[in-house]
């Protein structure tokens, strides 16, 4: 427990100063992957639309001005909604587009598990009905079968 | 899990897919309305332009497309990037200022664009016909555009009466001008 959480703050450690530098001083690299080009639907990075490249210069500009990394987004934003962030803002109906995925991981995960528990609470139940279990610990043979393995062993004996 | 709790689970996760794929069926819908349109007026029908309603690009008001009822629109969809606008936009000022008298309206409507760059463009170009601004782009599905510049032509009656993909010629805006402002 106490190992685990040493992890946790040593990650803590590591990320948040990163992200605080990413939000004081963002590179044109880093914001042209989180907008996106109004024209084609695509990041800026993968973009050379001619409103690609001049959101490229306004960046720039932005950035040498001192400009942190929200308020460069909120700049663009301003100009071309919301639609030009490449992942939506955690605010208001936003929210939907983080929680859905996470909501339907979760409940993914807890169907998987009911069904694997409901299964093997199933499993002993059909075992009993079906008799003992063999010498081998596997379950017993359908009776059927194991009257038609008998005849094959007993015409192969003859 | 008892069967009540089961049965409102799978409620929840039905209506859940349901409202996604009723979303989905909603926006592609739209989107086949909308180019729709264009293959309407093709077809030579005249289908009701759909509704658009901006600020100006520059001013604090907001021009709606309804308010120029009555009069025939040539609806210029641009951006101060593209190319070819460069060229329609003289010639939307010189019709403009030829036929204002007789009922004619110029509406360009700048999208996907900065603002800034859009006045410098109005401002190069000197353009005194009303001018809207909609950065997002947000009106451009509805009219069906796919790119810049597409210009509607619109009668009196508020009706699409003819489309320009891509750059017009003068014959071109000339013979819908007066198509939309023939009398119905």
């Amino acid at each position: 427990m106490t190992r685990r959480l040493a992890l946790v703050v040593a990650v803590l450690a590591v990320a948040a100063p990163a992200a605080l530098a990413s939000e004081q001083s963002p590179t044109l690299a880093e914001l042209e992957r989180e907008l996106v080009c109004p024209t084609c639907d695509t990041t800026l990075a993968m973009s050379n639309a001619p409103i690609a490249e001049r959101m490229r210069a306004d960046i720039r500009e932005r950035i040498e001005a001192g400009q942190t990394k929200s308020e460069i987004k909120a700049a663009m934003v301003e100009q071309f909604g919301e639609a030009v962030l490449a992942a939506p803002p955690r605010s208001g109906f936003n929210w939907l587009a983080w929680l859905l995925p996470l909501g339907g991981l979760a409940g993914a995960a807890v169907a998987v598990t009911l069904f694997a528990r409901r299964w093997l609470r199933s499993r002993p139940a059909s075992v009993s009905a079906g008799g003992a279990p063999g010498a081998n610990g596997a379950p017993p043979l359908d009776p059927a079968l194991e009257r038609r393995v008998d005849e094959e062993l007993a015409r192969f004996d003859a | 899990m008892t069967r009540r709790t089961t049965l409102v689970l799978q409620a929840v996760a039905v209506a859940l897919v349901a409202s996604l794929v009723g979303l989905l069926a909603w926006q592609v819908l739209n989107k086949e309305a909308a180019a729709g349109l264009v293959s309407a007026v093709q077809r030579g029908e005249t289908p009701a332009a759909p509704p658009l309603d901006l600020p100006e690009l520059e001013g604090d008001e907001r021009i709606s497309l309804a308010s120029y009822r009555g009069q025939a629109v040539v609806l210029n969809f641009w951006a101060s990037w593209c190319e070819p606008c460069k060229e329609e936009a003289p010639m939307l000022e010189a019709a403009w200022k030829r036929h204002r008298e007789r009922g004619l309206v110029v509406l360009g409507v700048n999208a996907q664009d900065f603002e800034d760059d859009a006045r410098d463009f109005a401002d190069r170009y000197g353009l005194t016909y009303p001018l809207v601004h909609d950065g997002p782009g947000s009106s451009l599905g509805r009219f069906g555009l796919t790119g810049f510049p597409e210009t509607w032509w619109i009668d009196r009656e508020g009706r699409l009466v003819a489309y320009a993909q891509g750059e017009f010629t003068q014959e071109q805006l000339d013979a819908n001008i007066e198509k939309a402002l023939r009398p119905s």
